[in-house]
């Protein structure tokens, strides 16, 4: 690639063709402060808080998205460049709800960080600001335009990353917001409820629905058995809240302190995790074998996709699995197994799920997800809401030891495990299938080619004597690029593993929130799903069919993966749904 | 067959909401009547460009103006001027010659000045039959350039001639037909910025409803240089007559075979499409526009990548305004030099300006680059209304800055207006008279851009309301001196910062009143006072005892009851109460009311 020469602040540096000034200041060792910037999701140069002098320019350069040019000499720290992004941020401010002692996102707000780093006076500008109703429409996250800052992350996250594009601005000027078409509520477009818009805010304008106090009030009422179960993401992202580097898998303090909170048992939602792969690696030697079966088959786990294929290509629904996500088969299994077998009634037990995601708040609350006849699953957690919920019962997170969930049904395999990442639910079902077709162990379990952050990943798996293609695609973005071929007819695959965020669940909306300034040069996805693997290549358990619960709650209770039980507990059904529906 | 006598009826849009149709309508009517209407021919042009004395009609071979026509008055001038030859003097343009005859057209003080080159056909034609754009020269242009001259050789003379942008910017025309023509790619797009959106302005619309054809051909002419076969018009819904002039024009060209897929049989094809636009402002800023030709929210991008490189559908785009169009067949036919020899050393060629605000003649003119804000104001303007003192123009709209009376005979050109604060914007001019609040008029330019700006940056979308915030304070006199420097910082701020032209330039007017007029800034905050009378809050209404006869009229004539006295003494307003909507001074016979 061509290569250009400039100066930062007298710095020769050299860089390739196209690099953008920020990066190129980055590497001669200058950081410029961002708002609306965020890597590989938003680069509109709207907030003007990169701003730098370039010599000859008429005016100041948004370094987020102006490109270098050779023998460019640029100035990122001069007096006029330091005013302006202070005069920036105090207008900002001056109409933002500064409410910061009770926002959700105080001391991880990059308005505040920006604010404090140049010594700004929120009352510089004062003036109108517009009061604006808090969206609160639906069951997974608010809207709170009155401190939006107009950084416009979520409406490029949603447009372009996932190719939903439910929210853009509205009206102009001054009385410009971010809302939906027509200013409809969410709940009424076809939002998928993912939050990715809610990661990538660098305020406090969009949070998820806090359902913490359902969890303190069922702990706290004697009648209610309480059971919380996580998913593979969440022991690698709580770490964060609490001070730990990213990519730390923090399992046992986390058990540690849910134990604390005071709830009945705490299991491991990888075992059902496990299940969903005995069921859908079932379900798809079964499809392979039936001439009239829809391949590729896609898998179900991801709500956030569920709701997008409902929603944009309802014509492919007889693609997906029929099998429930982990959190729906964790909530019915407990309802229905566990509740027998320890005599409890289902309707005095409160199964909540720490996901790390936001969608989980609305698939619990699909039509099928009530095997007992009660709710699988009454409450949803994320990541950050149990973070919040340890904090607040001033349990000291980084001093506890650590501890195993409970037993008899907590334990995961490290296969459920993989779950947490892109290519995870691709990898967990290629080694029991194999397995399976084979009737014997592999030899080599580790499927890299499906690993990684790479947006669709593709690989050809044989299978006594058969070939398999197989695709794992995460963003919605990508799983349209995929979904688009099958509508073609000119899909290769047999079996596709789509995840709703970016590089899998360890990016749910739920997962603890990193500011830019970190996102933009720490590959957090990487990070975290590091942390899986590095557990995975160290577990004992490694299969999902190898998993004694597994095998106890299929000798016990459903028989054999796909029986009538098991399809009646562990399996759902899928319908369209209208883009601008009630 | 020839036809003795030619009635021009202006079809523009100031004279058609006088009812100009309805006047063509009558002398159609009249000229069956009379058995004349194979004699006479009769024809609906674009705008003459006197919006102030209209409707306008135009009689040929005399050349006589008729002006403020009413339906009335066909007959009369069916009957006198067309039928018996005499002129109807009481219609006419008061303006004489030394032998007492009245003036032509062309040689009246509004027209002798001008240099109408862009407006050329306006006025003459009928911009909704292509044989009278033909029988002038049209579509030679195209013919000769696609014939004789390379595409570089195009680019070489429009280079040559010196043509700047007339939207805004100034920026070399040959340049950016340049860049576009060196872009590689497989498809390109020519484009036409008919988003005029400037108050007061009306330069593109009237030339897209007097001559149509003269951009379209221009745009083919910019098709063949830098290679492209399709164009997009982008013109605002707001101008219906020129949407329908344009999709008259198009049809027309479309059915000689002049657009379409091999141009006029010499090999290059080249189509147009028009866009109408929902009358954002901000959808005039070039990147904007192309947002909002695609269908998407109408909000500029950074810029590079400039659309010469990556515009339309991502594709190598060239955009030019209206009237920088209507420059290229006349540079193409009479060549570089003849255009480089009108106006100054840097701005060459002509511009067209409307003409508004506290000025007689309201309308559009087109002078050479140079020519003085005297020349316009007092010469073709016909001065200030009602004897009152020139105090400042604003030019390039909303964008552009206030020009004092002291730099009156500043040659206007590019470089010139840039230097006094000022710029050339697209062409509209205001004039404004000692009765206007410098204060008040920069308040009423930036309440515009504050209600035009996207949304989209900071500094446009909070510092110029913020700004406007404190302009309103001054105007309510309770600003301070400490205001007034924080706005001229927050004026630099939001220059240096905005992502495009629209937040650039938005203050401007501010900026250049603050420079100008700095004074009336101090009265209002360190006086309390507004010394135009302008600004409510600074202003009371007081009748003078000593003059006031107790007629009674204010009393009458005042729409909230403040005014109260016995008749024949003395009256009082109640300034409670008072609106200060100044009726009662329009009401008073013996001017004893001041404010």
């Amino acid at each position: 690639m061509k290569q250009i020469n400039l100066k930062i602040n007298n710095v020769p540096v050299t860089v390739d063709e196209g690099t953008r000034i920020l990066d190129a200041a980055k590497k001669a060792g200058f950081n410029i402060p961002t708002l609306c910037y965020m890597k590989d999701v938003c680069n509109d140069g709207s907030c003007r808080v990169c701003v730098v002098e370039v010599k000859g320019a008429r005016s100041l350069v948004a370094s987020c998205s102006a490109v270098v040019t050779e023998g460019m000499e640029v100035f990122t720290n001069t007096p006029k460049v330091l005013a302006s992004r202070k005069t920036t941020i105090e207008l900002i401010m001056s109409n933002h709800k500064k409410n910061c002692l009770s926002c959700v996102r105080s001391n991880n707000c990059e308005l505040q960080t920006l604010s404090q780093e140049y010594d700004c006076d929120c009352t510089a500008f004062e003036g109108q600001t517009i009061e604006y109703p808090l969206d609160e429409s639906n069951p997974y996250l608010i809207r709170d335009n009155n401190k939006c800052i107009l950084c416009r992350r979520c409406v490029a996250v949603c447009n372009k990353v996932q190719s939903v594009g439910v929210i853009g601005p509205n009206k102009r000027g001054f009385a410009t917001h971010i809302g939906c078409a027509f200013e409809k509520p969410l709940s009424a477009t076809s939002c998928v409820a993912c939050g990715q818009c809610i990661a990538v805010c660098p305020v406090g304008a969009l949070y998820e629905r806090d359902d913490t106090a359902k969890v303190m009030d069922a702990i706290h009422d004697p009648d209610k058995f309480v059971i919380i179960g996580t998913a593979p993401s969440v022991r690698v992202g709580i770490g964060e809240e609490f001070g730990y580097p990213i990519g730390t898998n923090t399992e046992g303090k986390m058990v540690a302190a849910i134990k604390r909170l005071g709830c009945d048992k705490v299991f491991d939602v990888d075992m059902a995790a496990d299940m969903t792969i005995m069921e859908e690696g079932t379900e798809f030697l079964a499809r392979l074998q039936d001439k009239t079966a829809a391949l590729p088959m896609i898998t179900s786990c991801s709500p956030g996709w569920i709701r997008y294929i409902e929603f944009y290509y309802p014509e492919l629904l007889q693609h997906l699995s029929t099998c429930k996500s982990p959190q729906g088969m964790f909530g019915s299994i407990m309802k229905t197994y566990y509740a027998e077998k320890f005599g409890i009634d289902p309707k005095n037990m409160v199964v909540v799920s720490v996901m790390p995601c936001t969608a989980k708040k609305t698939e619990i609350l699909r039509e099928d997800m009530s095997a007992a006849g009660v709710p699988d699953v009454d409450v949803v957690l994320t990541t950050r809401e149990l973070a919040r919920l340890i904090k607040a019962q001033g349990i000291d997170f980084a001093a506890l030891p650590d501890e195993k969930f409970d037993n008899p049904i907590g334990e995961g395999s490290s296969a459920g495990l993989l779950f947490g990442a892109s290519g995870g639910v691709m990898e967990a079902a290629l080694r029991t299938v194999a397995e399976t077709v084979l009737g014997k162990p592999l030899d080599k379990i580790d499927f890299k080619a499906v690993r990684g952050t790479k947006g669709i990943k593709t690989a050809v798996v044989e299978l006594n004597g058969q070939k398999l293609n197989i695709a794992v695609a995460s963003s919605l973005s990508n799983a349209k690029t995929l979904l688009e071929e099958i509508k073609a007819g000119k899909s290769k695959y047999h079996f596709i593993e789509i995840m709703t965020c970016p590089g899998g669940c360890v990016n749910g909306g739920g997962q603890p929130i990193v500011p830019s300034r970190v996102r933009n040069n720490v590959d957090i996805q990487t990070l975290r799903a590091k942390a899986i693997y590095d557990t995975d290549k160290k577990a004992k358990l490694r299969k999902s069919h190898e998993n004694p619960i597994v095998k106890t709650l299929y000798a016990d209770y459903f028989g054999k993966p796909n029986s009538h039980k098991a399809h009646d507990a562990l399996h759902t059904s899928y319908k369209k749904k209208e883009k601008y529906g009630k | 067959m020839l036809e003795r006598a030619h009635i021009l009826v202006c079809g523009g849009t100031g004279c058609t909401s006088g009812n100009s149709h309805k006047i063509a309508e009558e002398f159609e009517r009249k000229l069956k009547e009379k058995g004349l209407d194979k004699e006479v021919k009769l024809i609906m042009t674009g705008c003459f460009g006197l919006c102030a004395r209209g409707p306008i009609v135009v009689v040929y071979p005399e050349g006589a103006f008729y002006q403020h026509v009413k339906v009335e008055d066909v007959a009369e001038i069916v009957d006198e001027h067309i039928m018996k030859g005499r002129l109807v003097d009481r219609l006419l343009n008061a303006e004489k010659e030394e032998d007492g005859s009245y003036k032509a057209i062309n040689d009246t003080d509004f027209y002798k000045s001008q240099k109408r080159v862009v407006l050329r056909n306006c006025g003459i034609i009928n911009p909704e039959n292509i044989d009278e754009y033909l029988a002038y020269d049209g579509y030679l242009a195209y013919q000769k350039a696609v014939t004789e001259m390379t595409p570089q050789g195009v680019i070489d003379t429009i280079k040559k001639s010196g043509l700047r942008g007339r939207g805004g910017g100034g920026f070399s025309t040959g340049m950016k037909w340049q860049f576009a023509h060196d872009s590689v790619s497989d498809k390109k797009y020519v484009v036409c910025n008919a988003d005029e959106g400037d108050p007061g302005a009306f330069m593109d619309r009237s030339l897209l409803e007097g001559d149509p054809h003269a951009v379209i051909e221009a745009m083919m002419i910019a098709g063949y240089a830098i290679g492209a076969d399709q164009g997009y018009i982008y013109v605002r819904a707001e101008y219906p007559i020129a949407v329908k002039r344009l999709e008259i024009a198009i049809d027309q060209a479309r059915e000689y075979g002049i657009l379409g897929k091999n141009a006029m049989g010499l090999g290059h094809g080249f189509d147009i499409e028009l866009r109408l636009g929902a009358g954002a402002f901000v959808c005039g800023e070039e990147t904007a526009l192309l947002q909002s030709t695609e269908g998407k929210r109408g909000e500029p991008r950074q810029r590079p990548p400039f659309p010469a490189v990556k515009g339309l559908f991502g594709k190598p785009t060239l955009i030019n305004n209206v009237e920088t169009y209507g420059n290229i067949t006349q540079i193409i036919l009479n060549g570089a030099e003849w255009f480089a020899s009108m106006g100054t050393e840097k701005s060459k060629g002509t511009k067209v300006f409307a003409l508004g605000g506290k000025i007689n003649n309201t309308g559009l003119v087109e002078i050479p680059m140079g020519t003085t804000l005297r020349t316009i104001i007092e010469d073709i303007g016909g001065g200030i209304p009602h004897g009152k003192k020139f105090k400042a123009a604003q030019t390039g709209g909303p964008s552009g800055g206030c020009i004092p009376a002291s730099l009156i005979d500043t040659p206007i050109d590019y470089d010139n207006l840039i230097a006094i604060g000022s710029m050339m914007g697209s062409g509209g001019l205001i004039v404004m008279d000692e009765d206007n609040c410098m204060v008040d008029i920069a308040k009423f330019f930036l309440e515009f851009t504050v209600d035009e700006s996207c949304g989209k940056c900071t500094p446009c979308r909070i510092g110029n309301k913020r700004l406007y915030e404190m302009l309103d304070k001054v105007t309510k006199g309770e600003g301070t001196m400490e205001d007034l420097d924080k706005m001229e910082q927050l004026c630099h701020y939001i220059k240096e910062n905005s992502l495009c032209g629209l937040g650039q330039t938005a203050p401007n007017p501010v900026l250049s009143t603050l420079r100008y007029f700095r004074d009336e800034y101090v009265a209002h905050v360190k006086d309390k006072r507004c010394p135009a009378g302008v600004c409510k809050a600074l202003v009371s209404f007081k009748v003078d005892a000593e003059k006031c006869i107790g007629c009674g009229l204010c009393k009458r004539g005042c729409p909230v009851n403040a005014i109260t006295g016995e008749i024949k003494k003395p009256h009082y307003i109640d300034p409670a109460k008072c609106i200060k909507c100044g009726a009662c001074i329009d009401h008073c016979p013996k001017k004893a009311i001041s404010k």
